[in-house]
């Protein structure tokens, strides 16, 4: 029998603590889809999209009503596209972003990722027509998302890759100037990226996966932070127990939702990633985690510790809450999502630099940043660089989501609605790095990818 | 869901007169059998929790939800309803 103060604290961490399921994200291959002829694609490219997801919005709310769990967003990731547009040219990627729009406001999702390409070792054609296309791509559709990993462990990093997706982001960011540059904001650079990996912009559907899948992607800044809160005298260790408890919790919610929502629309269920994804709503922020810890602000000397405690101790509890977990599972670190880390940043307390540096105990990256509209693509090249090789060297997954917003100086404010947020831009470093960014080529992997 | 029907009904704000004759009634309505009733005063607020089944209810839990909200403005307290597994899976391995 359930225990009165359970239940209170369960319908506390909902109503008060904004404990939501950030996302169920429906994987699925689009590798039989294939075809030479753009229009053929597109048509099978609908059809499977729609055929499959047609009621995923539907049972997603039919679940949160009966738990009474909200779940924020339905969505989307298909197979990386370069890898079925094969020898339909650039107008057959466009036409096929189109479809993906089509499909998934069809089905009533937000997003739909999967307009990707792998290309850590080299490109292939449909790669490179792929990538061209996606300035004109992400300014044209509402609700695709763009990915490219341009380095793993294994492979190193694809230099020219990188180049490349300096000036595809200056690009996109021209094409989406009237609406501050979005269109960067729905643009992912990876390196070692998750094939299973619910969280927008950078969900897509690999190659190892099934034909279709349910993964979850679950949220809690807010209860961690009043778990937190609620103990101002507790040692590290006590607070990392406490962390760990309330991850177990959140994750739970996760892994119901994810297989209920998997048996009713009668596909299997893949993983939940365990991750605490802010918002930019008051109180579900990461950055006020870190300052609940007792780090005066965000970005100060001490953010890099308490973040590497916060994320180990999510990952520990969460990992006996649910059998099967993926994606890239921490603390996120969007700036413009987390109203904490906005806080931060305008209030100089967070700078680029030590935003870099966090990245290398948490997820992803350099994430949701706006920069001034002058910054070089070569200097955007440079930030990816050093990111990505963050991710390469520890193993992990990085990425890089760098919006620089045209006519905008550092310290202005963007407002890009919605979860995107709003954020002041931040200073770049004005050295740059186009010398080393042009010389192209492939930096080796690291020694520590020979491990088998 | 996993076989039951049970719901988790929660009460919570400022004690009065009439709350749970009117939580009751709503449920009587609908036919939802009651199983539990637990309460208590936490920090000046009630908190009252149900345990109750709704195998025999011609109404789903989103109606009945939406029902037992409209009685809750009428009464001033927060009224919810959740399946029970939102709880047991939370806190139970």
């Amino acid at each position: 029998m359930l225990g009165v103060d359970e239940i209170i604290q369960t319908v506390r961490m909902i109503q008060e603590e904004n404990l939501d399921i950030r996302t169920i994200t429906m994987g699925i291959s689009l590798q039989d889809c294939a075809d030479a002829n753009p229009d053929a694609l597109c048509e099978k490219v609908f059809g499977k999209v729609t055929g499959l997801a047609g009621r995923l919005v539907e049972v997603g709310n039919q679940i949160e009503r009966e738990y009474g769990i909200p779940i924020v967003n339905k969505r989307i990731a298909v197979t990386p596209v370069s890898l079925i547009v094969g020898e339909t040219g650039a107008g057959g990627c466009l036409a096929l972003a189109r479809t993906l729009d089509g499909a998934a406001a069809a089905v009533g999702v937000n997003f739909i990722g999967g307009f990707s390409a792998l290309v850590h070792k080299g490109f292939t054609r449909g790669d490179r027509e792929l990538i061209a296309s996606i300035p004109e791509a992400l300014a044209a559709t509402e609700r695709v998302c763009a990915s490219v990993n341009v380095a793993t462990t294994k492979a190193g990093i694809n230099m020219d890759a990188v180049r490349l997706m300096g000036a595809i982001i200056k690009e996109t960011a021209v094409r989406t100037a009237d609406r501050d540059a979005i269109g960067c904001a729905k643009l992912v650079v990876f390196a070692n990226a998750p094939e299973d990996n619910p969280f927008m912009a950078g969900a897509f559907h690999g190659v190892g996966e099934p034909e279709c899948v349910i993964n979850v992607g679950v949220s809690g800044p807010g209860v961690v932070k009043n778990a937190v809160a609620r103990l101002p005298d507790a040692d590290l260790g006590t607070l990392a127990e406490e962390i760990k408890k309330t991850a177990f919790k959140v994750t739970r919610m996760g892994e119901l939702v994810g297989r209920e929502t998997a048996k009713r629309l009668g596909v299997p269920f893949g993983i939940v990633d365990l991750s605490l994804a802010p918002t930019p709503a008051v109180g579900d922020s990461v950055a006020e985690i870190i300052e609940a810890l007792g780090v005066e602000a965000c970005g100060a000397p001490g953010t890099t510790a308490a973040l590497a405690l916060l994320n180990d101790a999510v990952k520990k509890g969460g990992a006996m809450a649910s059998s099967h977990v993926g994606g890239l599972s921490g603390a996120f670190i969007p700036v413009s999502e987390d109203a904490g880390m906005i806080r931060a940043v305008a209030a100089g307390a967070l700078s680029l630099d030590k935003l870099e540096a966090m990245t290398a105990v948490c997820s992803v990256g350099i994430d949701m940043v706006a920069l001034p509209g002058d910054t070089p693509a070569e200097t955007i090249a440079a930030l990816i660089a050093d990111e990505i090789t963050i991710g390469v060297v520890n193993h992990k997954t990085t990425a890089v989501r760098l919006i620089p917003v045209p006519g905008k100086k550092a310290g202005e404010f963007v407002e890009f609605g919605g979860l995107l947020g709003r954020t002041p831009i931040m200073a770049v470093n004005r050295f740059g790095a186009a010398g080393f960014v042009r010389r192209g080529g492939r930096i080796p992997a690291p020694i520590s990818s020979l491990n088998n | 869901m996993s076989g039951t029907n049970r719901i988790i009904v929660t009460v919570i704000g400022a004690d009065r007169v009439g709350i749970i004759a009117g939580v009751a009634r709503v449920l009587a309505d609908n036919n939802v059998n009651i199983l539990d009733i637990s309460q208590t005063i936490l920090q000046e607020f009630l908190v009252m929790i149900m345990v109750a089944d709704m195998r025999g209810s011609k109404v789903d839990l989103g109606t009945l939800k939406g029902r037992l909200s409209e009685k809750g403005r009428e009464l001033g307290v927060r009224i919810d309803a959740q399946h029970e597994d939102a709880f047991t899976y939370m806190h139970r391995i």
